[in-house]
């Protein structure tokens, strides 16, 4: 088994390599197997018993590679996919209703919402993202650094100043003006809160029994603003204010972000590789039953030396067994396509691909889809 | 023939007219089952409390009810002086070839769609009411005894205040051009008589043309706290969004209902959660409702005490 999973990822790598966007007839180059079977992977093209059409639903923050996945999946296989990107509680309601056929999601469900789900369901992480705080502070051009504690105090509301010794001490050299900070959060929900509080409740106890992580929280002060370029927004124009975006928000608008002390002591910035590192070496658990377990899925703080403390994986979740065969099937070769070949494309989109681990883990949990009982793909049907 | 055609006409419109109180009674029917566990699980304490919490599961609407009224009177306190102020010029004093042009680039302001009075509002509006107007009521009446209290704490921008300066400008519109009709109706008689008994411009408009149009004018403003108590976008970019409690403030962070479920609605993810939400729905419905009743017994006192011959 290892042995072919170990096959599989450099056969993965080297077919990424050759091509991936326009690699839409298959390379004599890359293997003769796959043509073999056009309904196995990797995913070479058109399959007669694949649905044509499905409906996915969910997070916003992954819908740009999604939507490139969607696409490049299309003109290998001809098959439409129709995501919308009403957010994570919306597709977790899609999902357990069945009105999508996957849904997506950047938190981990809760126990309540998994036993809302009738028929079991896998948790698949597809792609990598991360939070970063983003600030304006009067004449200070510095990349500011935070410890942990200084991050939760002044969301908390009991760090008011940006001189405060707090910051400061881990600023030396650094002028910081007596200004009064003000925060910046997300109004709608979001599951760039839910990573951003998962990490403060990690971090500091009084954030934990004060706040608590969700993607929407009581906030303790500050101003609420719509989406990150609400965020992003109202921190450039509010002098000493502090909020929190996604990192690739931050990187594609050119936004100045700080630097936060992770778990290991180090100030590592934030950058996909940083963010990839944050989930190295996690194993994760059984992700085809969650209940309980959700906090082990969680990677903000990690111990990792290089890791950036706060990030996350985003998630699809798909039925254990699907009575449609044709819609099982593409469904399970698309996801297969967006943890391999689609993996490529995630650095150019600002997003951090999944370590190896996580891919693996990924590649079992898609193997594992039956319809009716029967597997979808066969170990033999890839390589 | 004709006579069952005209029993078929009389039921086929009656349908028609029944299907906008069905609609309503719907609604509110389908709000009250959605909003039930909130209802039963909070009670009164939901309208009593501010304490918004969707971690523990505690939910109480206070603040945002308080944020929908204040943002509310702010708007029609400064938009129904400029709105008649406006409409009086119009009627009486602007050269004729001015008159509709200048009605019709008022009027167009209602065609701006709302989220650009938002973007306006946030990149514009924000910034002058932080660091300008802000800091100057504060240096100013901010020192009067109980009034000052209205605006006292740091000027951050995004506050009930900016909250309801934007929907002036969005209600604006619709009270200018109602008080302009309002006072286009007044009969020309009326002027005339008074300016023949000697009075002046000022003695004619006070106390002949507004009296007359009065219940009009309030008519206005009642469509104009419609609009601002519905309106969601363009308020929800400027008001802060945040839920914390009532100071009695305007240059505090606040919420109103309809931005508070645009903002929670989509990621209400436990039953409690969107229950609470709904029930913010089912309040906004309620007190529209009754706003909209005490501003019409208003209305019919109005008629009741105009002069004769008033136009309505």
């Amino acid at each position: 088994m290892k042995k072919i999973l170990a096959a599989a990822f450099a056969f993965t790598t080297l077919a990424a390599a050759c091509g991936g966007a326009s690699n839409v007839t298959p390379s004599p180059s890359t293997g003769g197997t796959a043509t073999a079977d056009p309904c196995g992977v990797p995913v070479k093209q058109q399959c007669a018993t694949e649905a044509q059409a499905l409906t996915g639903a969910g997070a916003t923050f992954p819908a740009p590679i999604y939507t490139k996945w969607i696409d490049e999946y299309n003109k290998l296989t001809g098959v439409q996919i129709n995501y919308q990107a009403i957010g994570s509680g919306g597709g977790i309601k899609a999902f357990t209703d069945k009105t999508a056929d996957f849904g997506a999601s950047d938190v981990p469900l809760t126990d309540a919402q998994i036993d809302a789900i009738t028929g079991g369901f896998y948790t698949v992480p597809t792609v990598m993202g991360a939070v970063v705080p983003t600030y304006n502070v009067p004449n200070v051009t510095a990349t500011l650094k935070f410890t942990p504690d200084a991050l939760a105090g002044i969301f908390l509301g009991t760090i008011t100043k940006w001189n405060d010794p707090k910051i400061a001490s881990e600023n030396p050299g650094v002028s910081l003006p007596d200004q009064n900070i003000t925060t910046v959060h997300r109004s709608d929900g979001s599951g760039t809160t839910g990573v951003f509080t998962d990490y403060l409740s990690k971090v500091s106890a009084d954030w934990k029994s004060k706040v608590g992580s969700a993607t929407s929280v009581n906030w303790p002060g500050g101003v609420g603003a719509s989406g990150n370029a609400g965020v992003a927004g109202q921190v450039k124009q509010t002098p000493g204010a502090i909020g929190y975006v996604e990192l690739i928000y931050a990187i594609s608008n050119k936004l100045g972000y700080g630097v936060v002390k992770n778990a290991a002591g180090k100030y590592t910035e934030a950058s996909l590789d940083s963010v990839t590192k944050a989930a190295d070496g996690v194993t994760l658990p059984d992700l085809g039953n969650l209940k309980g377990q959700q906090a082990k899925i969680s990677i903000t703080n990690s111990t990792n030396a290089d890791a950036w403390p706060i990030s996350t994986f985003t998630w699809i979740l798909i039925s254990k067994d699907m009575s449609d065969r044709g819609k099982a099937t593409a469904i399970v070769r698309y996801l297969w396509y967006n943890t391999h070949e689609g993996q490529t494309f995630a650095k150019d989109l600002g997003y951090a691909p999944l370590p190896s681990a996580a891919r693996k883990t990924a590649e079992e949990l898609i193997k594992s889809v039956t319809s009716g009982g029967s597997k979808i793909l066969t170990v033999n049907s890839s390589y | 023939m004709t006579r069952t055609f005209d029993r078929a006409f009389a039921a086929g419109v009656t349908a028609l007219a029944m299907l906008v109180p069905l609609t309503l009674a719907g609604i509110t029917v389908l709000l009250l089952i959605d909003a039930w566990p909130a209802l039963t699980t909070f009670g009164l304490s939901y309208f009593t409390t501010t304490v918004w919490d969707p971690v523990k599961l505690v939910f109480g609407a206070a603040a945002y009810v308080y944020g929908t009224i204040v943002t509310t009177i702010v708007a029609v306190a400064l938009a129904t002086p400029i709105a008649v102020g406006a409409a009086i010029y119009l009627t009486e004093f602007a050269p004729r070839p001015l008159r509709a042009p200048v009605a019709f680039v008022i009027e167009l302001l209602a065609f701006i769609p709302s989220i650009i009075y938002g973007l306006w509002g946030m990149f514009v509006l924000v910034p002058v009411m932080r660091s300008n107007i802000e800091p100057a009521l504060q240096g100013t009446i901010g020192h009067v005894p109980l009034v000052g209290q209205l605006f006292s704490g740091t000027p951050v921008g995004l506050d009930l205040l900016s909250g309801g300066v934007v929907l002036a400008i969005m209600i604006l519109p619709i009270l200018m051009a109602v008080s302009r009709e309002v006072l286009l109706a007044v009969p020309p008689t009326q002027r005339e008589a008074m300016i023949g008994l000697g009075a002046t411009r000022w003695e004619a408009v006070t106390r002949a043309v507004l009296p007359y149009a009065r219940p009009g004018i309030i008519g206005g403003a009642v469509l104009g706290v419609g609009r601002a108590f519905g309106e969601t976008m363009a308020v929800t970019m400027v008001v802060g969004n945040s839920s914390r409690d009532i100071t009695g403030s305007l240059f505090v962070p606040g919420y109103t209902m309809a931005s508070a479920i645009a903002n929670q609605f989509v990621e209400a993810d436990t039953e409690l959660y969107f229950s609470a939400v709904v029930e913010v729905a089912l309040v906004l419905l309620l007190v529209a409702v009754v706003v909209n009743s005490v501003a019409r017994l208003l209305i019919r006192r109005a008629v009741a005490d105009r002069p004769a011959g008033a136009v309505i």
